[in-house]
C-alpha cells in the first residue's frame, strides 16, 4: 500500500435549507480510487469545482469520507484516534500565505507545529533550523513574516510543515497568488524536498508549466479521476484536456499546432529543449 | 479624455521609521480606449499605482488628472471620478454580500441614484457582458463557483457604467478555461463599449495575448512602458526584476540560437506558429 490510498472514496457536502427539511446533497467526490507511492511527485489538475481541494482535504483528515476509505500511511482517516498522527504524516499548504502564518517572527512561526506536539525545546530549534535551511529561508529567521514577499511567506508556510517531519506534503494551489519569481522559488523548494528528502508531494495547480515536473498527473472532473498518466501522456491529449476546461503549457500547444499544420513533431512535447531538438531535426 | 499622472510620488507612513516610498516620480498617461497591462513583482508599486487612478489614495507629491482636471483640486467631485473609473480588487468575490446575484449587482447603480428599473436594466446588461447565465440571477452569490462569483463581482463594477475599468489580477485562482473566458469578455467589452481597460496580472502569457501596451513597475518606478513585443524583448532585464517573458519568447530565442531564422519578437502561440512555419518552408526551399 502506498503512502496515500483511496478506495471508492465518496464525499457529499450537505446543505441545510430549512429546519426539519431533508438537506440538499452535493456530491463533490464520486468514487475516487488512487494509490500514491511514497516519494512520488504527484500533480492534480481540474477546473474550479472539480473536487481537487475536497480530495486534498481528505489527505490529512480535514474531511472524512461520506463513503469509501482513505488511508494515510496505512491509517484510516475515519478513525478519530489517529487524526493527529495523520496530520503529522501529511502536512498541508494552502493558497493564501497570509492565512497560514501566525507567528510574529519567522522562526517562531516554523516552531509552532513541533511545539504543539510537545517536542523538547532543543529538538524544536534543530527542526526549525533544518526546515528553514531546506526551504532556503534560513537568512530570514529573525524577520517579521509581514515584511516578506508572497513567495517567501509560502516558503515559511512550507517550512512550518517540514518542521513536523511529514512523509507527505499536500499543496493546494500554493502559487496562485505569487508573481513569476515567487512561483519559481516555491516550486524549487518543493522539488528539492521531494528529490533530496524523499518527501511525497501532492501539488494542486492551475499552472500547467508546474505539472511537467511531476511523476504522475491526475485530472479530475465532477468529483472523478478522468485521466491519469505521466505529464507527457496527459499533455499529448490537448483536445481532451480542453474539454475538461484545462490547458497545456504554451510549448506543448505550439508543438501541437505545428503538428496539425503538417510539421513532423512527436506529440507530448513538454520542454523548450524538446521542441528545439524536434524542429532542428525535422525537415 | 484620459487619465494622467504627473510626477506622482507616494510615501507610506511618511516621517516615521516605517517610511516607504511606494511610488517615485511616476508620470504616465492612459488615453481613452486603451487596453493596458501593468506588470511587476510583489511590492513593486502596482497596487499603489492603480489606487491613484480613481482617487482612493492621494499622491504625496504630483498630480492626478482626469480629463485634464486635477482630481485633488478643491471642489473636484471624487464621487463622479469613482463612477467613471471602476476598480476591481483582487479576489473581488470576497466583497459580495447581497442575498441574490441581481440585487448585489444593483448595489452600485443604486448608490449612483438610479431608479430601481434603471438599476435592474444596468445590472442585467452588466451580467450579460460577463457571460453570467440568466437562470442563476436569483441564486445567492455564496452558492456559486469561484469563476461565477468573480463574474458577478466584475459585473457589479460594470453596472456603474465606468469609462475605465481597472482590474487587479482578475484571473488569479481560476482554471484555464475560466481565465480565458473572463479575459475574452473583457476584450469584447473593450471592443464593443470602447471602455479603457487596465489589467494588472502576474501571467505574462495573458498580458502578451490581450494588451496593446505594457507598463512594467519596479521599485516604485516605471521600468518599461511600451508595446508587448518591445517589452518582452528585454526578457533578461525582466528576469532580473523578478518577472519573466511568456514561454513563447524563450522558445523563439532558443530556436534562433540553434540557427533557425524565426522572429524572436513573437509573443503568442499563433505568431510563433506562423514564424516557425515560414522558417521551415524557407529551409526546405534552400535544400531543394
Amino acid at each position: 500500500m502506498g503512502i496515500i490510498k483511496a478506495a471508492k472514496l465518496v464525499f457529499d457536502y450537505l446543505k441545510y435549507t430549512e429546519e426539519g427539511k431533508e438537506p440538499e446533497v452535493n456530491r463533490a467526490i464520486d468514487g475516487v480510487d488512487l494509490d500514491i507511492a511514497e516519494g512520488q511527485f504527484i500533480a492534480i489538475l481540474g477546473h474550479n469545482g472539480s473536487g481537487k481541494s475536497t480530495l486534498a482535504k481528505h489527505m490529512n483528515a480535514l474531511l472524512v469520507p461520506t463513503d469509501g476509505t482513505l488511508w494515510v500511511d496505512s491509517m484510516d482517516t475515519a478513525e478519530d484516534d489517529d487524526v493527529w498522527k495523520i496530520r503529522q504524516k501529511a502536512g498541508m499548504v494552502f493558497q493564501n500565505p497570509d492565512n497560514q502564518i501566525i507567528g510574529s517572527v519567522v522562526e517562531e512561526d516554523v516552531g509552532f507545529g513541533p511545539e504543539n506536539i510537545g517536542i523538547p525545546t532543543d529538538e524544536i530549534w534543530k527542526r526549525v533550523d533544518d526546515a528553514l535551511a531546506k526551504t532556503g529561508m534560513i537568512s530570514y529567521r529573525k524577520h517579521s513574516p509581514n515584511k516578506l514577499s508572497g513567495g517567501q511567506k509560502q516558503r515559511v508556510a512550507i517550512a512550518g510543515v517540514v518542521a513536523m517531519k511529514p512523509k507527505c506534503i499536500i499543496l493546494d494551489e500554493p502559487t496562485a497568488m505569487l508573481d513569476p519569481n515567487g512561483r519559481k522559488e516555491v516550486l524549487a523548494a518543493v522539488r528539492e524536498l521531494n528529490q533530496k528528502e524523499g518527501v511525497t508531494v501532492i501539488l494542486i495547480t492551475h499552472y500547467m508549466e508546474e505539472v511537467t515536473l511531476a511523476d504522475k498527473v491526475y485530472v479530475m472532473d465532477s468529483g472523478r479521476i478522468v485521466m491519469q498518466g505521466t505529464p507527457r501522456e496527459i499533455f499529448s491529449q490537448v483536445d481532451t484536456l480542453k474539454k475538461y476546461r484545462l490547458d497545456v503549457p504554451q510549448v506543448t500547444l505550439l508543438a501541437d499546432e505545428l503538428a496539425k499544420a503538417g510539421v513532423d513533431i512527436p506529440s507530448g512535447i513538454l520542454t523548450i529543449e524538446e521542441l528545439v531538438n524536434a524542429l532542428c531535426q525535422s525537415n | 479624455m484620459s487619465i494622467k499622472l504627473e510626477h506622482v510620488t507616494y510615501t507610506y507612513s511618511p516621517g516615521t521609521a516605517y517610511e516607504m516610498h511606494a511610488l517615485k516620480d511616476v508620470s504616465l498617461e492612459i488615453p481613452d480606449g486603451q487596453f493596458l497591462g501593468i506588470i511587476g513583482h510583489t511590492g513593486s508599486g502596482k497596487s499603489t499605482l492603480i489606487q491613484h487612478l480613481n482617487g482612493l489614495i492621494r499622491p504625496t507629491q504630483g498630480r492626478v488628472l482626469f480629463d485634464g482636471q486635477d482630481v485633488w483640486a478643491e471642489g473636484y467631485d471624487l464621487k463622479s471620478l469613482r463612477s467613471n473609473v471602476g476598480l476591481v480588487f483582487q479576489y473581488p468575490e470576497h466583497q459580495l454580500f447581497e442575498t441574490d446575484v441581481l440585487t448585489d449587482v444593483c448595489f452600485g447603480p443604486k448608490n449612483q441614484g438610479c431608479t430601481p428599473e434603471q438599476c435592474e436594466e444596468r445590472a442585467r446588461e452588466a451580467l450579460r457582458h460577463v457571460g453570467f447565465p440568466e437562470e442563476l440571477y436569483h441564486k445567492s452569490p455564496f452558492e456559486l463557483s469561484g469563476g461565477q462569483k468573480r463574474r458577478v463581482a466584475i459585473a457589479g463594477v460594470l453596472a456603474m457604467n465606468p469609462r475605465v475599468l481597472v482590474l487587479d489580477e482578475p484571473t488569479a485562482g481560476l482554471d484555464p478555461k475560466g481565465r480565458d473566458e473572463i479575459l475574452d469578455q473583457l476584450k469584447e467589452l473593450h471592443g464593443t463599449r470602447g471602455i479603457t481597460v487596465v489589467l494588472v496580472s502576474h501571467s505574462m502569457e495573458d498580458i502578451a495575448k490581450y494588451v496593446e501596451r505594457i507598463i512594467v513597475m519596479n521599485g516604485g518606478q516605471k521600468a518599461f512602458d511600451a508595446a508587448p513585443k518591445e517589452v518582452f524583448s528585454h526578457y533578461k532585464e525582466l528576469e532580473a526584476m523578478g518577472l519573466a517573458a511568456p514561454q513563447i519568447t524563450y522558445i523563439m530565442h532558443a530556436l534562433k540560437e540553434h540557427g533557425m531564422d524565426v522572429d524572436t519578437s513573437a509573443t503568442t502561440v499563433e505568431e510563433a506558429k506562423q514564424s516557425i512555419l515560414a522558417a521551415l518552408a524557407e529551409r526546405r526551399e534552400k535544400q531543394c
